[in-house]
């Protein structure tokens, strides 16, 4: 209860006073960012694959309708995450041009759109496409709202590695909205994002920790330092090569998809390990930024493969 | 006799961004409407036409 009393606390009484006081100040753009568009693109994508790998006879219109209700379902994570964090938000440089600390949406505006996508995105996943599915969706943006959001994230260094199983269980859903169950590869894929999203967060957050300190966020170089965090970086890193190319050893995935992951998996590798030596000065500040610059890539360029081979079998 | 104007008042800006959102409101609305149309036709198929009168 502290927890809740703590949040709602004067930061987020000034947004609804900013918001109130400049009444009809949103746009159409202030909505779709309350839907955090590049996490969603991320998330839309990921599961794009899962689905066409599941293979399965779902009817292309349906196929479809999966894929909107994830990234709706998405969309909302991300507007109940604004909602929640708007007091964060607000004094980061990163976030506080957001919708809600900038006081163009009211707090309670960002939590009743994040509550009807969510129902929304459920209920049409449930009614249209399947059970499972709809039960896997409800369970990611519960998992990121609440569990991450309301209680990882101002709790523990290790907020975005147990978070992180919210990013990753796109791909599925979406298989399990093909074929109606949880497929190995598809667990394969989870594992993929969840070993991604760590070393794709620290990185960013070497290069933003005074603003997680401020926040009073405790990312992991806010909680046990830089050189930590960059030792770990090089550990998930490490973890994540070989298990970027398991797709190829188990058979999931043919010979250019292993080429390719394995290529990607050593390029990553050699990254973390930059950023691992580098911890001084803007050599350090640059090999965190070319990290984070490659983990998109690699993501993309990897789930990419999966969907080129697919495509053409 | 002049009407006194009580409430808020919105500016221009703001009238142009309310009627956006109506704009896009609309547009969801119709898409979504037409998306329900389409994924009935798709899980019933020409059974939707089979009931009694």
């Amino acid at each position: 209860m502290s927890l809740v009393t703590d949040t709602l606390s004067a930061d987020r009484a000034e947004a609804v006073a900013r918001a109130q006081a400049q009444p009809g100040l949103a746009d159409v753009a202030d909505y779709l960012a309350l839907l955090k568009p590049r996490v969603m693109s991320l998330v839309v994508f990921t599961a794009l694959v899962g689905l066409v790998r599941a293979g399965g006879d779902l009817h292309p219109v349906l196929a479809f309708t999966a894929l909107l209700c994830i990234a709706i379902g998405a969309g909302a994570a991300g507007a109940l995450n604004m909602w929640w964090d708007a007091d964060i938000d607000a004094k980061m440089a990163r976030t506080r041009g957001r919708p809600v600390p900038a006081g163009r949406i009211a707090p309670g505006e960002a939590l009743a759109f994040g509550l009807v996508l969510a129902v929304a995105a459920v209920t049409m996943l449930g009614l249209f496409v399947g059970a499972l599915a709809a039960a896997l969706l409800a369970f990611t943006i519960f998992f990121y709202a609440v569990v991450y959001t309301m209680w990882l994230k101002r709790w523990t260094a290790q907020n975005i590695v147990i978070g992180g199983a919210a990013g990753a269980l796109p791909p599925v859903i979406a298989w399990a909205s093909a074929t109606g169950t949880i497929g190995l590869e598809s667990l394969v894929l989870f594992l993929i994002v969840f070993f991604w999203t760590p070393p794709h967060f620290w990185a960013l957050a070497l290069l933003r920790s005074d603003d997680y300190a401020r926040a009073g966020v405790p990312m992991l170089p806010v909680v046990a330092g830089a050189d930590e965090t960059r030792r770990q970086i090089l550990l998930y890193a490490a973890i994540l090569a070989p298990l970027g190319v398991a797709p190829a050893w188990l058979g999931f995935a043919g010979m250019l998809y292993g080429l390719v992951a394995a290529a990607l998996g050593v390029a990553f590798l050699a990254l973390a390990f930059e950023v691992y030596r580098r911890r001084r000065g803007e050599s350090a500040a640059a090999a965190a930024r070319r990290l984070f610059a490659f983990s998109i890539l690699y993501l993309f360029l990897l789930f990419a493969a999966l969907l080129i081979e697919a495509m053409m079998r | 006799m002049e009407h006194e104007q009580k409430g808020i008042v919105l500016t221009e800006e703001q009238r142009r961004r309310r009627q956006r959102r109506s704009i896009a409101l609309a547009l969801v609305l119709a898409l979504l409407a037409l998306l329900f149309y389409v994924v009935t036709i798709v899980k019933l198929g020409p059974q939707v036409m089979n009931r009694p009168l």
